[in-house]
Order: C-alpha cells, then sequence, then structure tokens
C-alpha cells in the first residue's frame, strides 16, 4: 500500500509536467491548428534560464520572472518568425518547421548555455513529508501545486476575460472571429505567448527534481503531445487528464515492470487508446466532409 | 528535347546513373566516395518514404525504427545466429515488411496528426528495445558488424561500396519509378488527393496504404543494413527520433514525391553536417534553421521546384 501511494505521488508530480506541456499544445493547436513540437523548448528554456540567473547572483524569483519573459519572447518569435510566413502550409510541412524549430532552440541552447546537467536547489527544503506511510518530497507539492494555479489562472482567463473569450472564439472559427472584430494574428501571437510562458513555469517547478539541459526539451515534447492525443487533441481538460494519465501510467510501469521501458508503457498505451478510441478519450466524434 | 525527357520518368533515372558513374572520376579521396554512399543508402531509405508520404500521402515519424530493424539485423545475424551477412540482410527487410504489415493493419486507420503520433511512438518502442537489450544489441553503445560477403567476396573499401550502394539505390529507384507509373501508383496518388474520392472509384484504401508502409518499411530496413555493414557498427542512434526526423526532412526539402528529391534531400543532409565540421558547436542550430527555411520558402522542395523552373525557361 505504501509502494502504491508513493508511486501515485511520483506519477502525480511527473505528471502534472506533462499536462502543463500538454496544455501548451492544446492552446496554440486550437488557436491555430499547429502542433507546436517546440513546446518542450520551452520547458528547458525556463530551467536553464533560472538555473544560469541564479548562477550569475539574482534571487529565485527574479531569476524565473525573466526566465519566463525570454520563453514568451521565444514563443513570440517563433509565431511572427516561422508560423506566420509560412500561413496555409500543409500539416506536415508545419510539424517540421516546428521541429526545427526545437532542433534550432537546443542548437542555440547548447552555444548559449552548456551541454552539462544543471540542477536548482529546492524551493522550501528537502526534507520529505510522510504521508500514509510513504514520502513526498516539498517540491512535488510545488510541482502539482503550480500546475494547479496555472490551470486555475487559464481556465479564469479563457472564461472571464474578454480577451480569453476572444481566444476562444478564434479557436471555434477563425473566420467568425475575424468578422466580428477579433485581431486574429494578435490572438494568435498571444496562444503562443501563454504556452510559452506555460512550459516555462513547468520547467522551473520541476527542475529541482528531474535536472535539466539543453535538449531535455524532446522528451518533454513527446509525452505532452501524447498526453493532449490521449486526452482527445483540442481539449484542455483533456490534456490535463492525459498528462496525468502518463504520469500514472510511466511510474506504475518503472514500479511493477520494468524501469527501462517505462518510456515505451506510455507509448503502448497510447498506441491502445488510439486503435479503440482514436480520438482520444475527450475527443468528440469526428465527421469528415468531402 | 528537352522539355520531353524533363517529361519522362527515366530522366530521373539517367541522370542519377550519370552522377553515379562520373563522381568517382573527380572524387579528390576516399574519404568523398565514402560520403557518397552514405547519400546513397540514405537516399534508398528516403525513397521507401517517398513511396509512403509522397505517393500515398501517409505521414510517418518513425521511419528510422524500419531501419533500425534492418541495421540490427544484419548485426545480430551473423554474431548470435550464425547466418551469413547477405541472409541476414533479406531476412531482416522480410521481417520489417511483416512488423510493418502487423503494425501498419491498424495504424493506418489514423490520420494526420494521430497518424503521426502512432508512428512516432512505435518508432521509439523500436529505438528503446535497441537500447535496452544489452545482452542482444549491447545497449546504449551499439555492437560491431561483421563483414558483407556476397557469393564469397567481401565488400570491403570505400570504392567497392560506393558501387555498392550506388547500384542498390539504382535498382531501388527504378522499382520506385515503374510503381509511380503502375495502376498501383495511380490508386496511391488518387488516395492521396481524396480518400473518399479513391474508395468511391474502387481503389481498396486500406490495402493500398499498408502496401505503401509495408514497400517504405522494406526500403528502409535495406538501406539501414548497407549502413550498418558500411560502418562496420550500430548504435541505437539509427533508430532514433532526430533520424526519423532526418529521413522526413530528406523527403520534404528534396521533392515530396520525387524520386530524383529523395536523393537531393539526402545528399543534402549528409553532406551537410560534413561540410560543418569546422563550427561542430553551431551544427544543430544551422541545421534546424535550414529545416525552417525550406519549409517556409521552398515548401514544395528542392527538385519540383527546379523542374517547374526549367519547363517554363524551356517551353
Amino acid at each position: 500500500m505504501a509502494e502504491f501511494l508513493q508511486l501515485v505521488f511520483s506519477g502525480l508530480t511527473v505528471g502534472a509536467v506533462y499536462a502543463l506541456v500538454a496544455l501548451g499544445f492544446t492552446l496554440i493547436y486550437n488557436a491555430s491548428d499547429v502542433i507546436n513540437f517546440a513546446q518542450g523548448d520551452f520547458v528547458m528554456i525556463g530551467g536553464m534560464g533560472t538555473v544560469f540567473l541564479t548562477a550569475a547572483g539574482l534571487a529565485l524569483p527574479v531569476a524565473a520572472f525573466i526566465a519566463i519573459v525570454a520563453a514568451v519572447m521565444v514563443g513570440l518569435a517563433l509565431h511572427r518568425f516561422a508560423i506566420q510566413p509560412a500561413r496555409g502550409a500543409s500539416p506536415v510541412a508545419l510539424i517540421m518547421i516546428t521541429i526545427g524549430a526545437s532542433i534550432f532552440i537546443r542548437g542555440v541552447a547548447q552555444i548559449v548555455f552548456d551541454k552539462q546537467f544543471h540542477s536548482l536547489p529546492a524551493f522550501s527544503g528537502s526534507d520529505p513529508i510522510h504521508l500514509g506511510g510513504a514520502t513526498i518530497l516539498p517540491q512535488s507539492l510545488w510541482v502539482m501545486g503550480g500546475a494547479l494555479v496555472v490551470v486555475a489562472g487559464l481556465y479564469a482567463f479563457l472564461e472571464h476575460t474578454l480577451l480569453g473569450k476572444a481566444v476562444l472564439a478564434t479557436a471555434a472559427n477563425r473566420l467568425a472571429a475575424r468578422l466580428v472584430g477579433i485581431n486574429v494574428t494578435v490572438i494568435l501571437a498571444l496562444a503562443f505567448g501563454v504556452s510559452a510562458a506555460i512550459g516555462a513555469v513547468a520547467g522551473i517547478l520541476v527542475t529541482p527534481i528531474t535536472l535539466t539541459r539543453f535538449d531535455v526539451g524532446t522528451l518533454f515534447a513527446l509525452k505532452g503531445f501524447a498526453a493532449a492525443m490521449l486526452g482527445g487533441m483540442g481539449n484542455p481538460l483533456g490534456a490535463v487528464v492525459g498528462g496525468l494519465l502518463i504520469g500514472l501510467l510511466e511510474t506504475f510501469g518503472a514500479g511493477y515492470l520494468s524501469s527501462t521501458y517505462k518510456d515505451a508503457v506510455a507509448f503502448v498505451a497510447i498506441l491502445l487508446v488510439l486503435l479503440f478510441m482514436p480520438r482520444g478519450l475527450f475527443g468528440g466524434r469526428s465527421v469528415e466532409r468531402v | 528535347m528537352l522539355v520531353a525527357l524533363l517529361r519522362s520518368r527515366l530522366a530521373a533515372l539517367l541522370l542519377l546513373a550519370a552522377i553515379m558513374a562520373l563522381f568517382p572520376l573527380i572524387a579528390p579521396s576516399a574519404f568523398y566516395l565514402r560520403v557518397a554512399a552514405l547519400v546513397w543508402i540514405f537516399a534508398l531509405a528516403a525513397l521507401g518514404l517517398t513511396i509512403l508520404m509522397g505517393y500515398a500521402g501517409q505521414v510517418s515519424l518513425g521511419h528510422a525504427g524500419f531501419l533500425g530493424l534492418g541495421a540490427y539485423g544484419v548485426a545480430i545475424g551473423p554474431a548470435h545466429l550464425g547466418l551469413p551477412p547477405l541472409l541476414s540482410l533479406v531476412l531482416a527487410a522480410a521481417l520489417a515488411g511483416l512488423i510493418a504489415y502487423l503494425v501498419g493493419r491498424p495504424i493506418l486507420r489514423l490520420k494526420g496528426y494521430y497518424l503521426a503520433i502512432a508512428t512516432l511512438g512505435f518508432g521509439m518502442i523500436l529505438a528503446l528495445v535497441f537500447n535496452s537489450e544489452s545482452a542482444v544489441t549491447g545497449g546504449p553503445d551499439g555492437m560491431a558488424v561483421a563483414r558483407m560477403t556476397v557469393l564469397g567476396w567481401r565488400i570491403t573499401g570505400a570504392l567497392n561500396w560506393y558501387w555498392v550502394s550506388a547500384g542498390a539505390l539504382l535498382v531501388g529507384a527504378w522499382l520506385a519509378l515503374n510503381l509511380q507509373a503502375s495502376p498501383s501508383g495511380r490508386a496511391l496518388r488518387a488516395l492521396h488527393d481524396s480518400e473518399v474520392a479513391a474508395a468511391g472509384v474502387g481503389v481498396n484504401v486500406a490495402a493500398k496504404k499498408l502496401s505503401a508502409f509495408v514497400i517504405g518499411a522494406v526500403y528502409a530496413a535495406f538501406a539501414g543494413g548497407l549502413l550498418a555493414s558500411l560502418n562496420g557498427l550500430i548504435t541505437p542512434e539509427a533508430s532514433s527520433f532526430m533520424q526519423s526526423i532526418e529521413l522526413v526532412a530528406m523527403v520534404i526539402i528534396g521533392g515530396l514525391g520525387s524520386v530524383f528529391g529523395a536523393v537531393v534531400g539526402a545528399a543534402f543532409l549528409v553532406v551537410l553536417p560534413q561540410a560543418l565540421t569546422a563550427f561542430q558547436e553551431y551544427e544543430q542550430a544551422v541545421l534546424g534553421l535550414l529545416i525552417m527555411v525550406f519549409m517556409i520558402f521552398l515548401p514544395d522542395g528542392i527538385v519540383p521546384t527546379i523542374r517547374r523552373w526549367l519547363l517554363e525557361r524551356l517551353s
């Protein structure tokens, strides 16, 4: 039982990070139909940026803030210089553009930063908290709490502000949104900026637990993408549930089956879900128009 | 005359054969021949993906998995099963085809992004197996590969490998061009444009997609086997996600659906890192930037763009 609980704790911790990455995917996908493979690199920028800024003597909150702003800048630049000029390209071309962007960001990061693994000190100590026979690190609570705050904040923004409703309107129907006077280009840029910020926050929260390096983005992107798919592409609730599920599956797979095939467990699960529910867990039925 | 040549499907084959025949005459050293052999091998793998992506319009982000299957087949056959390398290559390619058949049946029902993630997941699983089963595959360090022998002739040296890989590519290109012009090729292009319309005129969409997937897998496995034999060493890198991406980039940069485009794309992505060795730090950044620039400004790829330009000038 204690072991089970332990696995639940660590599963929810990584799951929360995947959920945030998946949420970033969803936001951009809804606004622009683009799958942004550079989403994982925002996580890297958040983590690496904070590591290097604190090493330069800045206080953690200041460093974290600057790192988030930097990620947002990169997100906006990605939209302005890579996505916007390629308007009307095929989905495969768009995938390749964002993968190219991801490789580019990684390449630049290994020059700007370095190729070493880095860590941050835990935000509030590293004495494990005992809970029902299992232990949980304070940093795990930071990750889960942070994810909760981001999800709640995003929900409030989308449902209760005019700008958020403009994002939803753009996601629902771009042409109709333009017709009622929404500046769609600004909304798309906003989606990229907010996604980048969410990714960076995830990176900052998780770095004390998992370490970070210039190339950690790839795996985060793949898992986050998988989580978004699992939940049903384009559904924010699905993204969060999908992220948590992938995190839990992975840790339970590692705990009870084999830790070498931890990543495979997640992908096998996705393959099965896609085969039996091709639209994901929360995806609507699709009607194909000819 | 020139216009007719540009339109004919033999033009690509003739041009390719001419380049293959002439290159050894101007190559300054064995190193250049080796790089050229790598280009032919990766072009063969890209050609398989061209059939899947360019003809049938189905994306695969896990195609390097099949490359790895062929490569490890050639490595494991002689090392653990005592099979001759050439037989191992053929068996590995057949196995890749069989796995593609079994996996493709359920996966190819998916479309667009869903197909992308499914193939990606499949490729990741294969890469993980190669990485983890150290007893058989040597784990992350990889394993040595026995010399390839054909009827008692041991293939060694850059020049021999150049001709072997060039021959393999030429056969592969010839088959791909024939497929393009066959009823099957037309059916594939029909379902590329509209699955519903293709089904409406009697194309068995599921079977045609599956056959394109299997053919693509066999091409990649053959290329992987040649790659492993040429290098004498194979590591899980050959089946990594990045390798899959590079294969897709070759196909798209060269020109989606163009046989000669696959060769140009492969040449581009194989030669680029060699040209950038002096700036190794910047290699990734440059690669990423180039992929982006090509996708944005030359979405049709190099070969179709040049061909259209030539046709306009000449006619």
